[in-house]
């Protein structure tokens, strides 16, 4: 194997994947590629632009949220605003951005594999992803206007609004076929392309992560595919399923988008939190706490993760049987989260802590991911949330667990495993301060949001009341301070690709999965020979002088 | 190189095939047939008993799940299980709303 | 062995992992009518009156005459498989061409029965629908959308096979490798199982 695989090579050794050249040249090397890790960067370039979209708009929607009365839109504007970036929010960055990018960059490479299971699937799913995002942007520039129904398309104003819902409708569902695509990949990939020896207990934590993910892009994402088509053929051909002028029943469609839209939180947080995972043990040089409890948790919050969907619920009408039911299964999935806190908290006792940016913007993810959880069992119980559903509460809560959690961990997973990526190292300082800007830029946003929905604040509202505005304005500032931190972030990150560091270090961080025993930048092929694997996935020198002493 | 695995070890003759093909086309009849019965409320169970049956076969048979991998078994349970899941916890509201 | 295009098709060749691959896509497929499903389920129980009046509607005897004609497609499917594993080339081109010709047909009936209905004033949009109860309205609504989707894979699982086809002509699949026309019939089999499932739900209510 070595010997046939050298002489592939022009100077007597590996290319690194982003000098290779396969059968096309330039950038169709790039645009027709099959190789994971590309096509990796490529969801990289994509869905930051996305995300840079979703900021500005989320911007915009604070700045006019710093006056009671408009400041500076329409309330049509301000609707659509939000309606828009919930959207790309949602369905462009926060659902593909960790498996999207860093699944398909190093699910082969940590299970010694040397690419995905459907490479050219692969680069399918990209296109159909693309393709979603244009027709999202196509939505909003096209006359009759961006969609105003707020991200959930709630009928049945969703089959009366004139904007133009049915090309965003059409572009949720083909990214959603672009998620399914990404998940059967992966669970094929997981299940027949590890290495030898590498057992499903050998699996590094973010592959298992990976999996649970995997199943519940394939198995839920399809139910708001048809949901979305139903209200397409319902304002075409107005067929009554939904329609209560005709019968159909608008919280049926409630019920159906929630079947997909909860279970997609857990594909949004999965991955995260299998990043941090990963990250923990690194920078404590410990071997992970409870690696079958963080793994099975994982499964745990993927099965209970889809039996939750109507806590989204409570205030329209469901039978109080219903009420009760997913009220306490609601209060169930707290505990394999739990499970996985308690154990990187554990890793992290008695480690030698190494307090580099990743693990900055880990240790952040484990704060405000429980915030945002706990305030989560607060909505769950029924009589709290009949008072606090559709306040700035919700708002505050789920931003902390989508932004403070996945962005978070997002972040951790770029500054961890970017230089491996590019083989350049950023400035540490200067991520350092960013992260102090980001940090404290959105406790500012986010906290007041918490006091507002308090204090009765109504989300989606364009007016509000004159004693919330001293609140509205802190967290207006917060929102330029994040903005800040994420600019100097992504300056730093995106200068160092041209000026940073070289390095050709196969292990920078002192990892032990198999993505730090290759070449840096990876090679085309990944490894050099067929890996083999003996050893557990974080077995650190610290765990042997651990032993020792207790010897 | 990996061994080139199919599934060619188990040979399907053509005979089996029709035979399958004959026990589906005699339950389309009977249930076609049994609708003409009221059984009240058992007759969407009968129905829907035969249908399970149909594609049983279908699945074991056409689909070769017989002789296909156990993880592909287990597969197929956990996507039958999230709709009888969703199924009945949507239930939970439909049989007892009052809206 | 030692040229760039060994590099990019230098992946074993797994036939499981394709074939797994496929039933997981069938699995969202099996879902995505799964949410059909439940929205029937749900309009069923809130109106199983009207369900059963507005079924009479329907024709069984051309649904039971498709239903037969999709299982004899499924027969001859898998039949063309067992036969190019036995090399038959010829014979397994002539069982898929057969089984393209049952899906015209089954979708030559569906012609049939749709412009009966939409003579008879049955389809969405119609002021004579319009004016029944809100639970027929709701019954041909699941209808039209059920069976319309299920006509829409019959399409096209007819074009795969159509290209499954093209592909044994010219020799791409052959005695050893025919995992490509093993995913077209379990595509072509699901649609089936759809079916079987759409008849009596549609037709067969009493």
């Amino acid at each position: 194997m070595a010997s046939e695989t050298l002489s592939i090579n022009h100077n007597g050794y590996h290319e690194s994947y982003l000098e290779y050249q396969g059968k096309h040249k330039g950038i169709w090397g790039w645009l027709l590629t099959t190789d994971h890790k590309r096509i990796g960067v490529l969801y990289m370039i994509s869905i930051l632009s996305f995300f840079a979209v979703g900021v500005t708009l989320g911007f915009l929607i604070r700045l006019e949220l710093l006056t009671p009365q408009g400041t500076i839109v329409g309330p049509q504007a301000y609707n659509e605003f939000f309606t828009v970036h919930g959207v790309i929010m949602i369905f462009l960055f926060i659902i593909p951005v960790i498996s999207a990018i860093f699944g398909n960059f190093f699910l082969p490479i940590l299970i010694g594999a040397k690419d995905v299971a459907f490479p050219r699937i692969n680069l399918l799913s990209w296109y159909l992803y693309l393709t979603g995002g244009a027709l999202v942007l196509l939505a909003i520039v096209l006359p009759g206007g961006a969609p105003d129904t707020g991200w959930t398309f709630y009928i049945p104003y969703s089959v009366r609004t004139s904007t133009n819902l049915i090309i965003t409708l059409v572009a949720a569902f083909i990214l959603g076929m672009s998620s399914i695509l990404t998940g059967l990949n992966f669970i094929s990939t997981i299940h027949r392309m590890r290495a030898e020896g590498m057992s499903w207990f050998k699996m590094p934590l973010f592959a298992w992560s990976l999996y649970a993910t995997s199943w519940i892009q394939v198995i839920a994402t399809p139910i708001v595919g048809i949901t979305l088509v139903m209200v397409i053929v319902e304002r075409v051909f107005h067929v009554g399923i939904f329609d209560p002028t005709l019968g159909g029943d608008p919280i049926l469609y409630q019920h159906l988008f929630w079947i997909y839209s909860h279970p997609a939180v857990y594909i949004i947080i999965l991955p995260a939190m299998g990043v941090i995972s990963e990250i923990v043990p690194v920078f404590s040089q410990r071997t992970i706490f409870g690696y079958k409890f963080i793994a099975f948790s994982s499964i745990a919050i993927a099965v209970f993760g889809s039996l939750v969907w109507a806590h989204h619920m409570f205030s329209t009408g469901i039978s109080d049987t219903a009420e009760f039911v997913f009220s306490l299964l609601t209060f169930l999935v707290a505990i394999p989260s739990a499970i996985k806190v308690f154990n990187w908290i554990a890793t992290l006792y008695k480690g030698s802590i190494l307090l580099e940016p990743p693990l900055l913007y880990a240790l952040a993810f484990i704060f405000l991911f429980t915030i945002g959880g706990l305030t989560g069992i607060i909505q769950g119980a029924i009589s709290l949330d009949i008072y606090l559903t559709d306040t700035y509460f919700i708002v505050a809560h789920f931003h902390y667990t989508m932004f403070g959690g996945t962005g978070f961990g997002f972040f951790a997973a770029l500054h961890y495993w970017f230089p491996k990526m590019f083989g350049r190292q950023y400035n540490k300082k200067i991520a350092k301060i960013a992260f102090w800007f980001v940090f404290i830029g959105f406790n500012t946003l986010y906290f007041p949001m918490f006091i507002l929905g308090w204090m009765g604040m109504p989300r989606r509202s364009y007016h509000y009341l004159p004693q919330f505005q001293p609140l509205h304005v802190l967290s207006t500032v917060g929102s330029w301070i994040l903005i800040t931190g994420l600019i100097i972030m992504f300056t730093n990150l995106f200068r160092s690709l041209l000026k940073g560091g070289k390095i050709t270090k196969k292990n920078i961080w002192g990892g032990e999965t198999l993505e730090w025993q290759i070449e840096t930048p990876p090679t085309f092929e990944n490894f050099e020979f067929e890996p083999k694997v003996f050893e557990a996935p974080y077995e650190y020198k610290q765990n042997e002088i651990e032993k020792e002493e207790v010897k | 190189m990996e061994k080139i695995k199919s599934n060619s070890d188990h040979e399907h003759g053509y005979g089996l095939y029709v035979l399958v093909w004959l026990a589906l086309v005699t339950l389309t009849g009977l249930t076609a047939a049994v609708a003409g019965i009221n059984f009240g409320k058992l007759s969407i169970v009968v129905a829907l008993l035969i249908a399970i049956v149909k594609s049983y076969l279908v699945l074991t048979e056409f689909m070769h799940l017989k002789t296909e991998e156990r993880t592909f078994r287990i597969f197929i349970f956990v996507a039958l299980f999230f709709i009888l899941i969703s199924l009945t916890l949507l239930f939970t509201d439909y049989s007892f709303y009052t809206r | 062995m030692t040229t760039q295009e060994h590099a990019v098709e230098n992946v074993h060749r797994d036939d499981i992992r394709s074939r797994m691959g496929m039933w997981l896509f069938l699995f969202s497929e099996l879902i995505l009518f799964g949410g059909l499903f439940l929205m029937y389920s749900v309009y069923r129980y809130m109106h199983q009156q009207d369900f059963s009046i507005a079924s009479k509607e329907m024709n069984t005897f051309l649904g039971t005459l498709n239903t037969v004609i999709l299982l004899t497609s499924s027969l001859t499917m898998a039949l063309s498989i067992a036969a190019i594993k036995k090399g038959k080339k010829g014979f397994s081109i002539f069982l898929q061409i057969v089984t393209i010709l049952c899906g015209i047909a089954f979708m030559v009936n569906k012609v049939i029965e749709w412009s009966h209905e939409f003579a008879e004033g049955n389809f969405p949009g119609s002021s004579i629908l319009a004016n029944k109860p809100s639970g027929q309205i709701l019954y041909f609504g699941m209808y039209y959308s059920m069976v319309g989707l299920h006509g829409l894979h019959v399409l096209i699982g007819m074009a795969i096979i159509g290209f499954m086809t093209v592909f044994t002509i010219r020799g791409k699949i052959t005695k050893d490798d025919y995992v490509k026309l093993e995913a077209a019939g379990l595509y072509w089999h699901l649609v089936d199982i759809i079916w079987i499932f759409l008849f009596p739900l549609f037709y067969l209510i009493t």
